[in-house]
């Protein structure tokens, strides 16, 4: 397993280059540049900084030296915000956008594997068709429409869950921002394991233990959520990249500073040092945690095998 | 099923415990809570250039002069100074009590520190043009000569002398604005270019910086060596950075906030009738204007077309119903309010919208354009909601009154400032210009020819001559008279079509106390205080 | 030919399939005819009736918005729009996809290791940055936003179709023709085609949800399609502003967004029941 793993991390690396390239090439395609602003610079001023941050030097120049600073770990100074570098940025925006995404996703699985199996389990009933018509609303009605009005509701109008981020101490700020961004995906997973979950039911090792008495709880804890879950499983990687776009949306409108924001903001200022930062960091830790994916679903289920 | 229960269970639990959490009360401090709309690019302050980082850099900062809460230029750091008669030499005495934030004064070497840094080509200061009047201001910068030739002088610790190579009238002003703040020269021997972050950063100023998350907040804490300190009634002052301004509102309805910088046009309506004596609109010291390229057909050399396009549109519809936050239509290209100035109009100012449009059908006509050759142009604007409508509009008004096909290219901000500054597709774009001073000289100058931000490509040998004359006055009225005159030529020929003066718009909290408009929107956070009976949010 | 009328005949026995093929059909039927039959246009401003409410007179069935511009034309404008975009993005990810996917699929060995390797890496990258970074980069055009979308869809559609084309390379009448020297391309075309199309509409189906709430989120960020033409995410995310005020700017397209995409979901659903039991032979 663990050749494996290493040869998979291996196999990423010039795909992990040509990211950088084309992140690095489509940055600097952008018209405009960091310091562009209506008040514009007097030509000193604008060769000062260019020189400062290697600007004027030719494109594959710049690629090449950026290169060599990564491959020390140094990311660069941010061109936007001047007193900050860009490993500091990615450093405090990271922790919470994974505090916001992991509990997001937790709270997809709980509720989606639990509804989905709910559903499935009375299967026809009104129960079922209950579960389903709040997934698929969960599907059909983007972030941006459900985060503002449940801030408008719960936050300006009721006042039980603050309404921004910053400021505000404890979980409950997590609270809004984590319910927008799981709701889609509690959703799909509903709607997964209750697929999975019905054909698991009706399968022969099911029946079997059906005839030989165990009851309904006991088959489900013990016989059909593993199996059941395995779809759910193999949704993860888009799930996570689910997640990640929906966290751009939520993050603008509660204000977290996390990296989703970061970057939005990066490429409209033309911080390319920064924005490159984050592709370069997502992209890395993305294909480790497919990884991980990958390996717990072959521990799950021993019958795959890899070739 | 008693899994499934007992994880639902939990999961209430968890968001029981997780709303629990809200509405911790903290220590006994005043803590006032301001929205701030983008980070600050840098704390440095010959480093910044946007208003945001201004924003900042007065409450942990403080200049030579400042302004009191409603726009009154007073003594700042420095108690006293006096000008020479031929207005080129100014001399400041630096209150003997002032101080920065570990205890060391603040001298007037601090201050010529600062100034030279600004003018330092290794600083890349955006703001040096600010100084530009000090006498080898510009050798500087260009690199002939070094900081040290720069026209301060530090006499003793508490005398500095400015010397301008012409008299600036407006000169005080300038020096309000944060990139002439006095820099600690340990503090940058010490730490370089990290001197400006939290922890590092000296401040002069009514406050300190503790901290400061990007993206989220910054947080202030009263400066006990301030000089002033007592007249400071707030302890805490957390600026929140919040780029949407729905999402401010929603804070600020959700008692989270004292203080917003904006207010969403689409809920406008909306807060001026719900929250009337909260929202707080002032003029402003700037202009929304749609420019022209001077330097291509159709606009060039076709002054007749410019005034037409120009007359069509009904300011007053455009402010009452389209952005409708109280703006002021405008027909001069100086706002109102300009200290010592009254703005010329254009001389269609006082026809009623009827007769401007039919004066403007027949100036189209006259440029030679109607039903059979139809002008058709590009409007270029950036991604906004507001600048969407206001083009919207205005192709609207185009279409129905002079027939013209207007072309909308909405196009990403930093792209739109590319193509102004290269001005080869531009025909009418989308600009504004906010005023760095209280003077009609911030507005006029950059029309003048040789001016970097003159979009449209302006060029009027008498304007630029009137102009000139301008800055060799030395007596106010005389000056007075020449820029009011460059001004009303610069109307006549039609370069921009100025659409209206910006206001400041805030919604400000019953509790906060000391609020003043003003037409620079400066407010300073050691001026306010918070209601007793509600000092903890 | 056969093929064709029996998976007709099935498709029409599901109940739930004829039943969201029909209402999608009527919606689109409506967003043509109606802007046809109303006096009014898609752009046309009104500041003396600006955000009025539904019921007027003169055809405003949806009211106005905040420019006194009609709603019901402009959200029949968004239908159109979204739908052209949704299908015409889907179609570039099924090109891309399905001659990636059999390509790999048929070729197989190294070359399939490669393509499929290259698949998973791309897989796995933060595509929703590089969405953004290329409308960034090359300004906001119609074309540009079906290429950005269809380049996030077409990694599924190629595993799928190389799954298909791997299992029925086998197949004997596969077989038959390679050993009479019928040439790659032409069994790829000819011979395995067709019986990707079962699978093929399926996932369209289910990737045409996905590329509408894309173009949403584009158009919340501002970077989608622009005005004055309007998609209904465009429209849904001017109506959020409009919330407290105006909520019918932000119910209606809402509500036709919501039921185009459930819809399609359902017909997906269907299409991949009906599809199914056609191969559980």
């Amino acid at each position: 397993m663990l050749r494996y793993a290493l040869l998979r991390l291996l196999g990423a690396i010039p795909t992990l280059l040509l990211v950088i390239v084309l992140a690095f090439l489509m940055v600097h395609a952008a018209p405009g540049g960091p310091f562009d602003d209506e008040r514009v610079l007097p030509p000193e001023t604008r060769a000062a900084l260019e020189a400062a941050y290697d600007l004027d030097e030719p494109l594959h120049q710049q690629l090449l030296g950026y290169l060599s600073r990564l491959v020390r770990g140094d990311m660069g100074p941010s061109y936007r915000y001047r007193d900050h570098t860009v490993s500091e940025l990615i450093g405090n925006a990271f922790p919470v956008s994974l505090k916001l995404g992991a509990m997001a996703m937790l709270l997809a699985i709980v509720i989606g594997v639990a509804a989905g199996s709910l559903a499935a389990l009375r299967r026809n009933t009104l129960v079922d068709r209950a579960v389903m018509v709040l997934a698929m609303t969960g599907i059909s009605i983007p972030v941006f429409v459900i985060a503002p009005v449940l801030v408008l509701f719960l936050a300006v109008n009721l006042n039980w869950l603050p309404a921004g981020w910053s400021g505000n101490e404890g979980a409950a700020r997590f609270v809004l921002p984590v319910v927008a961004l799981a709701l889609p995906q509690i959703a799909y997973i509903a709607r997964l394991t209750r697929a999975s979950m019905i054909d698991v039911l009706a399968s022969d090792f099911v029946r079997t233990a059906r005839a030989q008495g165990l009851g309904t709880s006991a088959i489900v804890r013990y016989h059909a959520l593993k199996p059941a879950m395995l779809p759910v499983l193999s949704y993860m990687g888009p799930a996570i990249a689910a997640i990640l776009t929906g966290s751009v949306v939520v993050e603008e409108i509660f204000g977290i500073p996390g990296l989703g924001q970061f970057f939005v903001r990066g490429a409209l200022n033309r911080d390319y040092t920064l924005v490159l930062g984050i592709v370069i960091f997502y992209a890395t830790l993305v294909v480790l945690l497919n990884l991980v994916v990958d390996l717990l679903y072959s521990a799950i289920d021993p019958r795959i095998r890899r070739r | 099923m008693k899994s499934i229960r007992s994880t639902s269970l939990a999961l209430i639990c968890f968001l029981v415990a997780a709303c629990g959490g809200a509405g911790d009360s903290g220590p006994v401090a005043s803590v006032l809570h301001r929205a701030l709309s983008s980070d600050p690019e840098s704390l440095d302050p010959q480093k910044i250039r946007s208003v945001q980082a201004g924003e900042i850099l007065r409450d942990i900062g403080e200049g030579l002069v400042g302004y009191t809460a409603t726009g009154e230029l007073i003594p700042a750091a420095a108690e006293s100074w006096t000008v020479s008669d031929d207005g080129l030499s100014y001399t400041f005495t630096i209150r003997s009590d002032a101080r920065w934030s570990n205890g060391d004064t603040v001298t007037a070497e601090h201050f010529a520190f600062g100034l030279r840094r600004l003018v330092d080509p290794a600083t890349a200061a955006f703001n040096a043009f600010l100084v530009a009047d000090i006498v080898n201001a510009g050798a500087i910068t260009s690199g002939e000569a070094g900081p040290e030739a720069l026209g301060v002088e530090a006499v003793d610790d508490r005398t500095l002398i400015i010397t301008l190579a012409q008299p600036t009238p407006y000169f005080l002003n300038l020096l309000t604005y944060p990139s002439t703040f006095p820099v600690h020269p340990d503090a940058v021997a010490e730490h370089g270019e990290a001197f400006a972050r939290a922890g590092n950063l000296l401040s002069n100023g009514a406050y300190k910086l503790d901290g400061w998350e990007p993206g989220s907040v910054l947080d202030l804490s009263r400066n006990e060596q301030y000089w002033n300190n007592a007249a400071t009634a707030i302890d805490e002052v957390r600026h929140h950075v919040l780029t949407q301004e729905m999402t401010q509102l929603n804070r600020y309805r959700a008692g989270e906030l004292h203080i917003t910088s904006s207010v969403p046009p689409d809920s406008f309506q909306q807060v001026r009738e719900e929250m009337s004596d909260e929202l707080h609109i002032a003029p402003q010291l700037g202009v929304y204007y749609y420019g022209f390229n001077l330097t291509k057909p159709p606009f060039k050399d076709n002054p007749a077309l410019r005034e037409a396009l120009s007359m069509a549109i009904d300011r007053d519809v455009l402010v009452t119903r389209i952005t409708g936050r109280g703006e002021e239509p405008a027909y001069s290209w100086v706002p109102p309010g300009v200290d010592n100035y009254e703005p010329r109009r254009f001389n269609y100012a006082e026809e009623d919208q009827g007769e401007r449009n039919a004066h403007a059908r027949r100036l189209l006509q006259e440029a030679g354009y109607g039903p059979d050759n139809p002008l058709q142009i590009e409007l270029r604007y950036n991604t906004s909601d507001t600048e969407q409508r206001i083009a919207l509009a205005v192709q609207s008004m185009w279409n129905e009154v002079l027939g013209v096909e207007t072309t909308l290219i909405n196009e990403e901000f930093q792209v739109l400032l590319a193509n102004m500054r290269q001005q080869e597709v531009t025909q009418v774009f989308r600009s504004s210009w906010i005023g760095d001073y209280n003077d009609a000289h911030t507005f006029l100058s950059i029309m003048e020819s040789d001016n970097a931000s003159n979009m449209p490509g302006y060029s009027n040998e008498e304007f630029d001559s009137l102009m000139q004359s301008a800055d060799e006055q030395t007596g106010a009225k005389p000056r007075r008279l020449y820029l009011e005159e460059a001004e009303r030529i610069l109307l006549a020929d039609h370069p921009v079509i100025p659409l209206y003066f910006y206001v400041s718009k805030h919604l400000v909290s019953p509790d906060v106390v000391g609020w003043g408009d003003n037409v620079l929107d400066y407010h300073y956070s050691q001026h306010l205080s918070l209601a007793p009976n509600d000092a903890t949010p | 030919m056969r093929m064709l009328a029996d998976t007709l005949r099935r498709m029409s026995k599901s109940r739930s399939l004829m039943f969201s093929a029909g209402i999608l059909v009527s919606i689109v039927i409506v967003a043509i005819v109606g802007p046809m039959l109303s006096p009014h246009d898609y752009q046309q401003t009104d500041f003396d009736n600006l955000l009025h409410a539904p019921g007027r007179a003169h055809m405003q069935f949806f009211g106005t918005d905040d420019l006194g511009r009609d709603l019901f034309v402009r959200s029949m404008l968004g239908v159109q729009v979204t739908i052209v975009v949704a299908i015409v993005a889907s179609i570039v990810s099924l090109v891309i996809g399905v001659a990636y996917g059999a390509i790999a699929g048929y070729v197989g060995g190294r070359v399939d290791a490669v393509m499929m390797r290259f698949v998973d890496t791309l897989y796995a990258l933060p595509f929703i940055f590089f969405v953004i970074l290329l409308m960034v980069a090359f300004e906001r055009n119609f074309l540009l936003i079906f290429v950005a979308i269809g380049a996030i869809n077409w990694l599924d559609m190629a595993r799928i179709v190389r799954g298909q084309t791997l299992s029925l390379r086998e197949r004997e009448f596969v077989d038959a023709a390679r050993l009479t020297g019928v040439s790659a391309a032409r069994i790829i075309f000819r011979h395995i085609a067709p019986n990707l199309v079962g699978v093929v509409i399926v996932y369209v189906t289910l990737t045409i949800p996905q590329a509408i709430l894309v173009e949403s989120f584009l158009s919340f960020l501002g970077l989608g399609i622009q005005e004055p033409q309007t998609s209904l995410g465009a429209l849904v995310d001017a109506g959020v502003n409009q919330m407290e005020g105006a909520s019918w700017m932000l119910l209606i397209p809402a509500a036709l967004l919501a039921v185009i995409l459930l819809c399609f979901n359902f017909l997906g659903d269907a299409m991949r029941d009906v599809f199914d039991a056609k191969d559980a032979r």
